[in-house]
């Protein structure tokens, strides 16, 4: 509960942070809201001898539009993204997914890049993200690159940023009138992280049925899945209760999930097929209003 | 209690706590808010093993290292440093507990060195930087499994697993079951739990120059007690021990027993000559405190077809942990007095074997042996009332104790002091609408639903453990100070405490000053723990008072040259029967007592103390009613309406008696709902943390319907019995009773506590699959 000394340093600019990054090598570690590194370092599993805080440079904060899509700094916190305006009016899904995060401290400190960054398994963002088909503009000293959330969590703990790089940017596409999102979670009742959770985005035309789908599973993996069967079971049908609880029963297939000292391999299967039909209803809900 | 004087009604009332405008705003003073000049600062090296063999340690680079002022290991210092039971048993294998490991360790968590430097930051690095190399040694960490033929060896220093047994028999059980027309068997196993005191363990040890004198503060539940076993294991005088019990952050039965910390601790600072301090860190406090429960129980019950319960076996198989700490042997033996409840069962035998394993030290986690013994007669009894077709309050009515049987010696021998038990049990049905819980049950049923209603009714044992001492002292100025060997870590002494003082002494509580928790202040002490305070140590309060009144009265009387007969207390003081403008106050009376204007033959001062020991336990009672209700989509058990009525007897502070119910029901639907320590097979921690050990948190907490009835104790000064255990003792079975109820339609006759999400869902689905 100790961690080990280190240095700190403020970065003033995100060049000045990845020029560091450069000088401290493998002994350098980016400080954003500290919500897992910090722990991480009392309990003696990580010991960077050096923290590059971010929090000190400016214009990583904030929400805004740009074209059809919505640029979010990779250094705002949870509660401001959960409250931004722009993402109640156009990712519910992302709304839900940041207010369920631990609890109020966390969410006041805890950034949006962070948990990407981070890519704990257990996390929230990942998943919704996915549903909501992000992109991540990462920067380094020889330039900077987008990287679509489909190819972004490659491993636990493992994105496929490299080491001189930071997560500057999450870029989410603005739905299209008629669609919905929404996150739904079962938590662990210690931990409060994801046992499994459930991130949807659904298309519906006026006729009832679903034009497009893109659904996401937490805690089946080693990061988010895409619930590619139960997406291609709403493709094109009407969404009635029957066909969505059909399309979610497919939502762990080809999924293995490991056995941990609170749930099984089974009861993880078959609540990510609960939650997924909890967070399909509720997307699909959203279109109607 | 003769006193003859009209309650002004401060006993009973609800009042604020006086010691919470410190707490709550950030102004107490605990262990770790005690800073001394040149304090130097403890950390350890820990076992990472269940079970190892050390074949070295490297404490190079340590004695190094800034700052560092010691690094010790189990070698350098005496084998006599060993804490133990305080029960010795016939037979009872009680292997070493030197506080820092010699040879080798038997838990994760026990402490291999130690370092004390000039910070703290430096003395955890040193300590991190040892470098010890173990060999594995294979390792045991379920109780059951242990006794297993060929178990490994939890204390390879003894033969087996067995620390000791025990067999309680009462009546001819064997000629019970010989006649019953039937029995049944049930096993139940209760999860372990960690006590997690809101602040950690913790000591700052403080010699003086010369190494004559030691001062301490010490996390603690009884000061006395704990400096007793500290002078004992490092035999240093212990009236040279000043040990002081700051604002203590819970406790909950793991502050008890003194711990290998606070022993090197004391050594390191008399060997230096300085200051130390210690506090746990939250991971070190979650592996290595004194954890409850862990005991499993198989038992076999005899019954007549009418619904007479003819006779009762029991065996406990306790898990002690690796080590034994001076209350470790007691809860389990709680079975031995506890196993018949609140019925008439003559013909029992009860068996204890209580086992060594690697895992951490058990001991009593508010309860003590009493939560399990509760669940396993009350979840017996709704068994039994299953097998015989028999409803289920019919089976407990038939067999109750009745009131004019009190006071009751049960099968096993023990005595139960008064009771009544159909009084909690009629309030409770009525405040919990039981016939219409029932018709809500039978309908939800029918719309699928798993719903369940269940009870127990409960007796519960309270203010054992021997004396608790109080002294009331009127002073010069006519205000009263307590003294009181019973010490607060939570429970609101000086709020109760006060208003039994200025009740007896007819005055206002702000002239009531209460002092505990200082082994220099209060004469001796036992301490609190077992819901006895209120019962021992206001009875010896009361009884202390009582005799300061007596004094007092007859100063009073020789000041007005009256007949103490023709006295009465009146507020402030005394008045003159019949006269009541007449008054002499404790102002008045001080006076005379200091300045020696006493009767003759009188000794001067105005100051009493009184030892209380009851010599038998007070048992308390009470009926809990709980509706509960699964999901089957996801195993979620939901709580829904928990009634919980309880009888203590005389009710001081009834705020204060509320707060322990909600904190020991808190605790009582941890282990029901969510928590559990959890080890490997071989006793690596599973839980060792808040991400995965799930503590019961306020917004998890269900609402709760909170009832009394007012039986008052006749064998004590004040009416009272205990309360502080009612929670975790009455609630889980009630919620036990209800959650097997909503399980029967499916055929399921059984499943062990906690009751998380996922087991239930498993449970349910095998049962469908099988329907
Ligand atoms: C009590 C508690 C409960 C929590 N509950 C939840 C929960 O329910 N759900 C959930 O999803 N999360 C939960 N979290 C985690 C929380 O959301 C964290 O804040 C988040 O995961 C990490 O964000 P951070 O800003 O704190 O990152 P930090 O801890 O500062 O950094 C995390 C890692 O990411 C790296 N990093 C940070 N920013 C960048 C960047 N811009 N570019 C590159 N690398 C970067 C860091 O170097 C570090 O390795 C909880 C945390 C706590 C303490």
């Amino acid at each position: 509960m100790f961690p080990a000394s280190f240095a700190y340093v403020a970065a003033r600019s995100v060049e000045e942070a990845l020029e560091l990054m450069v000088k401290h090598g493998e002994e350098g570690k980016l400080l954003a809201g500290g919500h897992s590194l910090i722990p991480a370092m009392k309990l003696r599993l990580q010991s960077p001898r050096t923290l590059i805080d971010l929090g000190t440079v400016p214009g990583l904060r904030g929400v805004r539009v740009d074209g059809d899509h919505l640029v979010i700094g990779a250094l705002t916190v949870h509660t401001d993204v959960a409250s931004s305006e722009l993402v109640r009016k156009h990712l519910l899904g992302l709304a839900d997914a940041t207010s369920v995060i631990g609890d109020i401290q966390v969410r006041n400190r805890g950034t949006i890049g962070g948990s990407v960054a981070h890519a704990d398994p257990a996390a929230d963002l990942p998943v919704i993200l996915t549903a909501l088909n992000a992109s991540f503009t990462v920067q380094s000293l020889s330039g900077s690159r987008s990287i679509a959330v489909d190819d972004f969590f490659t491993d636990f703990f493992t994105t496929a940023m490299n080491s001189d790089e930071i997560l500057t940017e999450i870029h989410v596409p603005i739905p299209a009138t008629g669609t919905g999102s929404a996150y739904a979670k079962l938590p662990h009742p210690a931990s409060g992280y994801v046992v499994v959770s459930a991130g949807a985005l659904i298309a519906r035309q006026a006729s009832g049925s679903c034009t497009a789908a893109r659904v996401a599973i937490g805690g089946l993996g080693t990061g988010p899945l895409r619930a590619v069967a139960t997406e291609l079971e709403l493709q094109g049908k009407p969404l009635t209760p029957q066909i969505i609880a059909a399309a979610a029963a497919k939502a762990a297939e080809e999924t293995e999930p490991v056995e941990d000292s609170y749930a099984g391999v089974e009861y993880k299967c078959h609540v990510a097929t609960v939650y997924a039909r909890k967070a399909i209803e509720a997307a699909v809900e959203r279109v109607k209003s | 209690m003769t006193t003859e004087h009209e309650p002004n009604g401060l006993i009973g009332a609800s009042l604020k706590r006086v010691e919470d405008p410190p707490l709550i705003t950030g102004k107490g003073c605990y262990v770790d808010d005690i800073n001394l000049p040149g304090m130097l600062h403890l950390a350890f090296q820990r076992s990472p093993y269940p079970h190892a063999k050390i074949l070295s340690i490297d404490v190079g680079k340590a004695k190094t290292m800034p700052g560092v002022e010691a690094v010790i290991t189990g070698n350098d210092i005496s084998e006599k440093l060993n804490l133990s039971s305080s029960q010795v048993l016939p037979k009872m294998k009680i292997p070493p507990h030197p506080v820092l490991a010699r040879g080798a360790v038997h838990c994760v968590g026990a402490p291999v060195a130690a370092v004390v430097a000039k910070t703290r930051a430096q003395a955890e690095d040193a300590a991190n930087s040892i470098d010890v190399e173990y060999e594995a040694l294979p390792g045991v960490s379920n109780a059951e499994a242990a006794l297993e033929p060929g178990a490994p060896l939890a204390r390879e220093e003894i033969d087996g697993n067995i620390c000791y047994t025990m067999v309680k028999n009462g009546g001819d059980v064997d000629k019970a079951f010989a006649i019953a027309d039937h029995i049944f068997t049930m096993h139940i196993a209760s999860p372990r739990q960690v006590a997690l005191a809101m602040e950690p363990r913790g000591i700052v040890a403080s010699p003086d120059p010369f190494g004559k004198n030691l001062t301490l503060w010490l996390s603690t539940q009884g000061p006395h007690r704990a400096r007793a076993e500290i002078a004992n294991t490092l035999g240093f005088p212990e009236h040279k021990i000043h040990l002081i019990a700051p604002d203590v952050g819970g406790g909950f039965g793991s502050k008890g027993p003194v711990y290998r910390e606070d022993i090197v601790a004391c050594h390191l600072a008399l060997k230096l000559r300085k200051p130390i301090k210690w506090v746990a860190t939250r991971s070190e406090d979650f592996i290595t405190t004194i954890q409850g429960r862990d005991q499993a129980m198989t038992s076999e019950m005899a019954l007549r077809k009418d619904g007479k319960i003819l006779g009762l076996k029991v065996k406990v198989v306790a898990n002690l942990g690796a080590y034994l700490h001076s209350s470790t042997a007691g809860p389990p033996q709680r079975m031995l007095g506890m196993a018949c409840g609140s019925y008439q069962i003559k013909d029992c035998r009860v068996e204890i074997v209580a086992v060594f394993t690697n895992t951490c030290p058990t001991g009593p986690y508010r309860g003590a042996g009493r939560p399990e013994s509760v669940l396993n007669i009350e979840r017996l009894l709704d068994k039994a009332a299953a097998v015989l077709g028999m409803d289920r309050l019919e089976i407990r009515r038939k067999n109750f104790i009745q009131p004019d049987q009190f006071p009751y010696t049960t099968g096993t021998g023990v005595e139960y002091d008064s009771g009544d038990y159909e009084k909690p049990l009629r309030e409770a049905l009525k405040m919990s609408n039981y016939d219409d819980l029932l018709r809500q049950r039978d309908e939800r049923r029918k719309r699928g639903e798993l719903v369940g209603v269940g009870f127990s009714t409960f007796v519960e044992p309270s203010g054992g453990a021997g004396f608790e001492s109080g002294t009331v002292r009127v002073e010069r100025t006519g205000e009263i100070t307590v003294l009181t060997g019973s010490s607060s870590h939570g429970q609101g002494h000086e709020t109760s405490w006060a208003q039994i003082a200025a009740e007896l002494m007819k005055t206002s509580m702000d002239h009531v000053t209460i002092l505990h928790g200082d082994t220099h202040v209060s004469q001796q002490g036992t301490g609190t723990f077992g819901s006895r305070s209120a019962v021992v140590g206001g009875g010896a309060l009361a009884i202390a008072a009582e005799r300061v009144i007596e004094k007092g009265k007859r100063i009073a009387a020789h000041l007005v040259e009256a007949a103490p007969e023709d006295l009465v207390q009146s507020d402030g003081g005394f008045a003159v029967k019949g006269v009541p403008d007449k008054t002499i106050s404790w102002r008045q009376i001080a006076g005379a007592a200091y300045s020696g204007r006493v009767p003759e033959g009188m000794e001067i001062g105005l100051q009493e103390t009184a030892f209380f020991d009851p010599k038998r336990e007070a048992w308390g009672f009470g009926t809990h009613v709980a509706l509960v209700s699964i999901d089957r989509d996801t195993g979620k058990f939901t709580i829904e309406r928990l009634v919980l009525v309880d009888d203590c007897g005389v009710v001081i502070n009834p705020m204060i008696v509320e707060g322990q119910i909600h904190g020991g029901v808190a605790q009582g639907l941890g282990e029901a709902m969510r928590e559990q320590m959890l080890y490997s097979d071989d006793g690596q921690v599973q839980t060792g943390t808040f991400m995965n050990y799930a503590i019961m948190r306020a917004a998890d907490m269900p609402p709760m319907i909170l009832g009394e009835t007012i039986t008052p104790n006749p064998f004590n000064p004040l009416g009272v019995k205990g309360v502080g255990e009612c929670g975790t003792n009455g609630a889980p079975p009630s919620v036990a009773n209800a959650l097997m109820d909503a399980l029967a339609p499916l055929g399921i006759e059984h499943v062990d506590m906690p009751y998380t999400a996922p087991k239930l869902w498993a449970l349910i689905r095998n049962a469908e699959r099988k329907n």
